[in-house]
């Protein structure tokens, strides 16, 4: 490294630069919407009506968050949210994994059109389904319930969790899973000992995926849920908007900035588990 | 994660099955249960709801009313799939646009004889008929009201030396474009500024100032007939907009694409000297307003001739659900929230005009501040709306009316194309409508 001449080592310390430079840039840009957010939510209504918007609010209050938490069961809404999100992201991976490990390692017609059909479902958009579902829902005294909420959520998770988990388990060497069979494990045992621990990068990604899904859903939630101590978060922040697209925009942003933490907080607890590199020096050749 | 993921499923499937169950609407004692869907949204307005809503429970001990908050952002879509699906509340919040298409869909009951006479008399004829269509039929309550008024920075507009206008004595049309151009200095100030994110139905509405309606009405032997037209008097408002923005430039072009509440900073700025609003917007303007800032309401401009002193307006209403199986009960609880004193309430709580006359008499509603007092002189000039009643009318506004109001409004088009797109464009979806 230090033989290099110092036009080289110039030039390749300009490119570093140019690469953090531009990953700022890239970051600034996803962070803003957020930043944004945070910042409004400390305003006053005063502040909120100049022209000239502030960055950093002048007289920093935490009235918005009061008002918020005063109007609407915010609360509630984020605990039934949580539920509804939590549960549906565990029992749609719980289903997807195994699906996704007999799909890919049991190939025949059946498994193709299977998963060709899981892709075809995903073409369905929600304005199609919701009548029917309302009504299939109803008939089993689902609506109007989070359990209903959740068995939506799962079947609307599953095709995509499926689809992503399938990447990810063709990506495990087969023939690790035959080195477990010549120990003696059976296929769930290699499922669970051997699979599943080189799957958790993917799973990691699909808990993510789903979870952030389910907690934004907002269309099914309206139409599912009717009485106030069921509806979720994302249902509850509309209550802040009035005719004709007025809203009412400090307590909108405090209740937005408090509906973004649980999945910063699932981000932030998951993100480590994301890198990839497990499998390296797994098998030879 | 091996133990925590089963762990946590356990967990939070065992904790919705207790939610779940908590709920129950059963009621063995005989009482009966009904759903207010209540669109209240501001604070005090849904306070006022809560609480009306409480003093009834504790007053009826048979009819139980449960508060179901809806929200205006989704309104329609909710509804329509609860109708569909069977679950729809006894008693819906809703505006008088909506109740069209859902009064000739069969999903709202009649309400013509199942309310006091009390009531039929307090609010006017003319508020009635935005909800009475299909045949004299009464979908719905029309309780609560919005003008459009002009905002004005008080003192930019003293300065200029125009006359003030007044409810008796509004602006004519003609007025209100010389000071706009008085209250205009280019590069620096525009003398108003159009917020034309929803331009049809103020085009339509303000028609009716210069003796326009948009909308005709013909009466055939399959009923009423609508039919698009765009004449001198329908048009001369939208005529106006274009030439203020487009000609004379008192209005900004970039106001154009704004909400309501986008135009404030600006107006708060000294960056425009007035702007046209919904008569509710006096209250962002009174907690969003700087220190020392002086603001007035005046009414809107009319035409010159007789009579075209008037806009349209979309009522707010309660409806019964044709559904409901406890329609008298329903319609008794909307007589008890359209009592004059509950009407002034609600009205107050969201910065609007109760229909009924008695309600509009309140004291509260009557005080000169925060230009209350102009609302009520104005309350006299509201008309329903001339989109109200006409079928494929959403159609028509999504398809047709806002893309070529935004085009002609934006200068891209000529008033000679708006019209044909409105008219012939228009009337083909409307027939398909009526056929």
């Amino acid at each position: 490294m230090s033989a290099l001449p110092p036009r080289i080592h110039l030039a390749r310390g300009t490119g570093r630069a140019a690469q953090y430079l531009a990953l700022l840039c890239y970051l600034v840009f996803l962070a803003f919407p957020l930043l944004w957010l945070i910042s409004t939510s400390f305003k006053s209504p005063q502040e909120l009506g100049r022209i000239d918007p502030t960055w950093i609010p002048q007289h920093p209050s935490l009235d918005n968050f009061r008002e918020a938490f005063e109007a609407q069961p915010l609360a509630r809404s984020a605990l039934n949210s949580l539920i509804v999100a939590g549960s549906a992201t565990l029992i749609s991976v719980a289903i997807a994994v195994p699906a996704a490990y007999i799909l890919v390692r049991y190939r025949s017609k059946v498994s193709s059109a299977a998963t060709g059909w899981v892709l075809v479902s995903q073409m369905f958009p929600f304005v199609l389904v919701i009548i029917p579902l309302f009504l299939l829902l109803k008939n089993v005294h689902l609506i109007n319930s989070l359990s209903g909420l959740i068995i939506v959520y799962v079947v609307w998770n599953l095709p995509f969790s499926l689809w992503m988990l399938q990447g990810y388990v063709k990506a495990v060497p087969v023939s690790l899973e035959e080195a477990a069979a010549m120990d003696g494990a059976s296929r769930f045992r290699t499922l669970r000992s051997v699979v599943l621990p080189l799957l958790t990068p993917g799973l990691v990604a699909t808990l993510m995926f789903s979870f952030v899904t389910a907690w934004n859903e907002f269309f099914f939630a309206l139409v599912l849920l009717k009485s106030p101590e069921n509806q979720t978060m994302s249902v509850i922040l509309t209550r802040f908007l009035g005719a004709e697209g007025v809203a009412d925009l400090g307590p909108l942003a405090a209740a937005s900035v408090l509906a973004t933490i649980p999945s910063l907080l699932f981000f932030a607890l998951l993100q480590r588990r994301l890198a990839g590199g497990m499998l390296a020096g797994a098998v030879k050749g | 994660m091996k133990r925590v993921l089963p762990a946590a499923l356990a967990t939070l499937l065992a904790t919705t099955l207790l939610t779940s169950c908590a709920g129950g609407e059963g009621d063995d004692s005989g009482t009966v249960t009904l759903d207010y869907y209540s669109l209240a949204w501001q604070k005090e307005s849904v306070a006022a709801n809560k609480a009306l809503v409480a003093r009834w429970n504790k007053t009826h001990k048979a009819v139980k009313v449960r508060y179901v908050q809806g929200s205006w952002d989704n309104v329609h879509d909710q509804l329509l799939t609860s109708f569909e699906g069977g679950e729809a509340p006894d008693i819906i919040h809703d505006d008088a646009s909506d109740l069209t298409d859902f009064a000739y869909g069969g999903y709202l009951a009649d309400l013509s004889k199942l309310l006091p006479g009390e009531l039929r008399s307090d609010i006017p004829r003319t508020s009635w008929d935005s909800t009475t269509m299909n045949g004299g039929k009464v979908y719905g309550v029309p309780f609560l009201q919005e003008p459009r008024v002009i905002i004005a920075n008080k003192k930019l507009l003293e300065r200029s030396g125009a006359r003030i206008p007044t409810a008796g004595k509004p602006w004519t049309w003609d007025e209100f474009e010389k000071v706009s151009r008085r209250l205009t200095r280019p590069g620096k100030r525009f003398g108003t500024v159009w917020t034309m994110k929803e331009p049809v139905k103020q085009s339509v509405n303000l028609s009716l100032s210069t003796g326009g309606k948009v909308f005709t009405k013909k009466r055939t032997d399959d009923g009423t007939k609508n039919a698009v037209r765009f004449d001198r008097a329908d048009s001369a408002v939208s005529r106006l907009i274009n030439r203020q923005v487009n000609k004379d430039r008192t209005a900004p072009r970039s106001g154009l694409g704004m909400g309501g509440s986008d135009a404030l900073p600006g107006f708060f700025a000294g960056k425009y000297a007035t702007v046209p609003l919904n008569f509710s917007f006096r209250q962002q303007v009174q907690q969003q307003a700087p220190d020392g800032f002086e603001w007035t309401v005046l009414p809107m401009p009319r035409g010159e001739g007789p009579g075209q002193n008037a806009q349209g307006v979309v009522p707010q209403t309660l409806s019964v659900a044709q559904e409901s199986e406890h329609k008298q009960a329903a319609a008794d609880f909307i007589a008890y929230m359209s009592r004059p004193e509950h009407m002034a309430e609600l009205a107050k709580g969201d910065w609007i005009l109760p229909t009924g006359k008695k309600a509009l008499k309140d004291p509260e509603i009557n005080k000169k501040k925060d230009g209350w007092r102009t609302g009520v002189a104005t309350a006299k000039t509201l008309r329903p709306s001339p989109a109200l009643g006409v079928r494929g009318y959403a159609e028509w506004s999504d398809k047709i009316a806002t893309p070529a109001f935004q085009r002609y409004y934006n200068g891209d088009t000529s008033h000679t194309a708006l019209s044909d797109s409105l008219v012939h464009d228009g009337n083909l979806i409307l027939n398909r409508y009526q056929r």
